[in-house]
């Protein structure tokens, strides 16, 4: 069959610099699904963006075809021929795209009716009450319970997957040949993603529009794409029919990705050893009926502010030397609850936050500390933020870095600071003549290291880990996570590990707690928490993980009950309103929240 | 309906804020030692003129200067009755000025409008003149059209007002025939409207408006300039033109209505900007504003004067604030949903 679009010997490039993209070339046929997988500086993005002309000023078309089949009354166009006005009348109305981060891809001043119906109204398709009313259909087709009011919303109104479907009626309202969809998913939450790619593979079943999608993640790939390009630094690397790649992959790069994609192992794998069973365990940290409110307070004062219940009931003990991983998706409180055990918020009268330094010493009352206390704290419990690339000063030297928390407390010379850097740097497999640079000099991993390094540089005995890797690409997570396992068997280091990615969790944990809405659910080892996942929710979030693997798609329904409302979950485990049942352990070591 | 609670809310605290100024104000001009009757009187009394003494000492009963100073407040804002009874501020008394020897009102009266007038005027010209520079220096940055609005623009912050007052004055007259100082021509001076003092009004206020306006429209065509070249980066952007919208229209629609928000969120500041930063060029100009009376009350401590001419001022700084608030609020729906419950 005639692809519908062929892109030929694609070469961009960035001012009298080399191109970003060398020859690249790929075609996708009417009905089908080209995936573009690369990591971060493949090239991916700026090639679909380039099929749209919709490129940075500074970039340049260097050579190439980009062929649009013509479709009845138009001929073939050459895409990188094409004047302006005719490139204005293919984007939106023969080819869509959908953008990565719906939060900000939306105007925020703009009614999402406003908006969607505008595809319509530009390419001139029809009168004002068709287009409103296509625009209801398509709402009402992308999952929208009401679709009159989703005209009227704004995009603050709505949460990140509806925003998302939002994007994809703008895209799919005015039926495009082809819709090209740029990490549609990434900034969504599992559960979400999940029914975000459902739904774009229903759309296209139904109306035979091609799709191309970029994308960091061979989960996705092999629960939507036919197809398989895979970049890497501006050159295809692999090329073709996505089953057989994803099933022998013969590019040594292509089988790194699959190597270090974090999988949610399928076997239960041995226990790692932790030396922490019996009855009088040590541990280093324990929360106790942690609860925590927040109040909303709503612009007029005079009307009752909101609460909002971001931890309820949350007992959490972590063994030293062991890694406690809290996992769930935006707004299920594990943030929060990563928070008040470094005793940087507050909690409600009733909970407790105990640390012990050392094996047997007087637990420390994190929730209650006086001035020295919290400083003596805090040499013992650090953090590893997010991102790595807003949380380091990009003004400061990386030995200023380094020896700031020595300098804060006051401990050794400017020479002693010096050599613990140096030690540091080499810890976390870094060269010491790296001291005198910025932080722009290094790429992200290198920036995450740096993090974890001046998190150590205090000697603490805990670590609180907030996503440490969810902003890195896939090869480079691998290499952080051994890191962190490395210096955590090496320094006797106890880890709280927050994440919204069960495979990374599985790789990493010796418990897995599962937090909804503020209350853990489930809470097990990963070995049994994996395997024999009891709640509803933790089976919609483990069903919800893209694997790559073309033989386990994702179970849309296990994700459509688990992640729903507790009014729909199974008889044990169903309740209403605020009335949730206790956390009780069904086996020894695995509590799940049920009626017994 | 929501809107119009608002601004109901917005007029009530702007009243409680006016309230909190005037009480600023008396303290000001009451900080310099001795008033303009009790100067008056030493040097009466300094050059034997005894007479004049008596006169003086009845206008300080009169206007109830020998009262306790937080007295004197509540009479000058007619809260208390004075010697003539409740007569203030809020009666629309707005005193007596000793250097005129005339009532505040009538000294002020023809020059409070025609103050109002210049400084809408200039607002507009800022206006006008930013908007469309600032989108389109925006639009083709790093180009030449950038580059020569900004050229220009600095010109016109560096330049000092009054110097560029006299140069378009002697240019002006000199080739377009404009005319020279004032706001209209003196035989219209206490005439009643007409037609022709109208005409000559606008011509005359051509020059100041340009002068006022200028450096003023040059920050705000930077500002929003820098805004619009925020917003342009933003992923929003990106997905109007993969729609198809042509660039003119997709400016108009999407970048602008964000980057309008400092822009609207300006008028309450331009307009006390205006005001005490064209005094010199009222001087200069010879314009009949408010700037040059007020200049002179505060010299000569004349303090009913220049206690209503810093009252004016605020009242104007305050009703531009609130203007420029409601329209936030129709403008940015983000503002408007925060104040209501969800």
């Amino acid at each position: 069959m005639r692809p519908l679009l062929s892109v030929e010997d694609l070469s961009i490039g960035f001012g009298k610099d080399n191109p970003v993209v060398r020859n690249v070339s790929f075609s996708v046929a009417a009905g089908e699904t080209l995936a573009i997988v690369g990591e971060s500086g493949s090239g991916k993005t700026i090639s679909c963006r380039a099929i749209l002309r919709i490129l940075p000023r500074a970039a340049r078309l260097d050579c190439g075809r980009m062929i649009l089949a013509g479709n009845g009354a138009d001929g073939d166009l050459d895409l990188a021929q094409i004047s302006e006005r005719q490139m204005r009348h293919v984007r939106g109305n023969r080819i869509a795209m959908i953008f990565q981060e719906p939060m900000r891809s939306l105007s925020p001043l703009h009614r999402i009716g406003n908006q969607v119906s505008e595809v319509l109204h530009l390419h001139g398709r029809c009168s004002e009450a068709e287009a409103r009313q296509q625009v209801l259909d398509c709402f009402e087709r992308v999952g929208f319970p009401d679709p009159e009011r989703t005209w009227r919303s704004y995009p603050f109104e709505l949460s990140g997957g509806m925003r998302q479907r939002a994007m994809i009626a703008m895209a799919m309202v005015a039926k495009p040949e082809l819709l090209i969809a740029d990490e549609p998913t990434t900034a969504l939450d599992v559960t979400t993603q999940a029914q975000v790619l459902g739904l774009m593979k229903e759309l296209q079943q139904e109306t035979g529009m091609a799709m191309i999608l970029v994308t960091h993640d061979l989960g996705v790939v092999a629960n939507m794409a036919e197809q398989v390009v895979v970049m890497h630094k501006g050159r295809v690397m692999e090329a073709g029919a996505a089953e057989p790649i994803l099933r022998a992959p013969a590019h040594p790069y292509t089988q790194d990705l699959f190597h270090a994609a974090p999988k949610i192992p399928q076997e239960p794998a041995a226990r790692r050893e932790t030396g922490t069973e019996g009855p009088d365990k040590d541990l280093i940290l324990e929360l106790k009926h942690v609860t925590k409110t927040f109040t909303l307070r709503s612009g007029k004062s005079w009307s009752k502010p909101t609460l909002v219940r971001a931890c309820e009931e949350v007992d959490l003990e972590l063994p030293r030397g062991t890694t406690l991983a809290i996992v769930g998706e935006s707004g299920s409180g594990k943030t929060t609850a990563a928070r008040i055990a470094l005793g940087a918020e507050t909690v409600d009268p009733g909970g407790e936050i105990l640390f012990r330094a050392s094996p047997g010493a007087d637990p420390l009352r994190v929730h209650d500390m006086d001035r020295a206390a919290r400083r003596a704290f805090q040499r013992q419990a650090q953090m590893v933020f997010q991102d790595p690339y807003s949380s380091l000063s990009p003004r400061q030297r990386i030995l200023d870095t380094l020896s700031e928390p020595l300098e804060i407390h006051g401990t050794g010379s400017r020479a002693d600071h010096r050599d613990r850097a140096a030690e540091m740097l080499g810890l976390v497999g870094l060269p010491t003549d790296m001291l005198t640079r910025f932080p722009h000099a290094f790429s992200g991993g290198q920036r995450q290291r740096l993090s974890i390094a001046r998190a150590l540089m205090l000697d603490p005995k805990l670590l609180v880990c907030d996503e440490p890797t969810s902003a890195l690409d896939v090869s480079v997570q691998e290499q952080i996570l051994s890191l962190l396992e490395e210096i955590r068997d090496a320094r006797q280091l106890s880890y709280l590990f927050i994440s919204h990615d069960l495979a990374v969790v599985a790789r990493i944990a010796d418990e897995v707690a599962v937090m909804r809405r503020g209350m853990i659910v489930e809470q097990a080892p990963p070995e049994v928490l994996f395997h024999d996942p009891k709640h509803p929710y933790t089976k919609a979030l483990i069903a919800a993980q893209p694997v790559p693997d073309v033989d386990r798609p994702i179970n849309l329904k296990l994700v459509a009950q688990g992640a729903g409302a507790p009014e729909n979950w199974p008889e044990a485990f169903r309740f209403a309103g605020q009335d949730a049942p206790p956390l009780v352990p069904l086996d020894p070591g695995h509590k799940v929240r049920c009626h017994v | 309906m929501e809107i119009l609670r608002y601004a109901i809310y917005r007029f009530g605290t702007m009243l409680l804020t006016l309230l909190l100024v005037s009480v600023l104000v008396f303290c000001i001009i009451n900080l310099p030692p001795g008033d303009f009757l009790s100067n008056q009187i030493a040097e009466l009394r300094a050059t034997g003129q005894e007479a004049g003494v008596a006169k003086a000492e009845f206008l300080r009963r009169e206007y109830a200067l020998d009262k306790p100073l937080w007295q004197q407040y509540f009479i000058w804002m007619g809260l208390l009755p004075g010697p003539h009874g409740f007569s203030g501020m809020v009666q629309g008394n707005f005193g007596w000025s000793f250097e005129f020897d005339r009532p505040v009102s009538e000294i002020v009266g023809d020059s409070l409008w025609l103050t109002v007038l210049v400084n809408l005027a200039a607002v507009l010209f800022v206006y006008l003149v930013a908007l469309p520079l600032g989108v389109l220096a925006a639009a083709k940055s790093r180009t030449m059209i950038d580059y020569t609005a900004a050229f220009i623009g600095y010109l016109g912050l560096a330049t000092p007002n009054f110097l560029l007052a006299l140069i378009l004055f002697y240019y002006g007259h000199q080739y377009l025939g404009l005319p020279i100082g004032g706001l209209m021509a003196p035989e219209y001076e206490g005439e009643p409207m007409s037609w022709e003092k109208v005409r000559s009004i606008l011509i005359h206020l051509i020059v100041p408006t340009f002068v006022i306006g200028t450096s003023g429209a040059s920050a705000m065509m930077q500002r929003l300039r820098a805004n619009m070249l925020d917003e342009l980066g933003k992923p929003y952007v990106e997905t109007a033109v993969a729609k198809g919208m042509r660039p003119s229209r997709m400016l108009m629609k999407y970048p602008l209505r964000v980057a309008f928000n400092p822009f609207v969120a300006d008028i309450g500041n331009l307009l006390p900007a205006m005001v005490s930063g064209s005094v010199l060029v009222s001087v200069v100009l010879g314009l009949q504003t408010i700037g040059p009376v007020l200049l002179q009350a505060l010299k000569s401590q004349d303090m009913f004067l220049s206690g209503f001419v810093l009252m004016f001022v605020a009242l104007l700084t305050l009703i531009g604030t609130m203007i420029s608030d409601v329209l936030l609020v129709l403008l940015d729906p983000r503002i408007r949903y925060e104040s209501r419950d969800t």
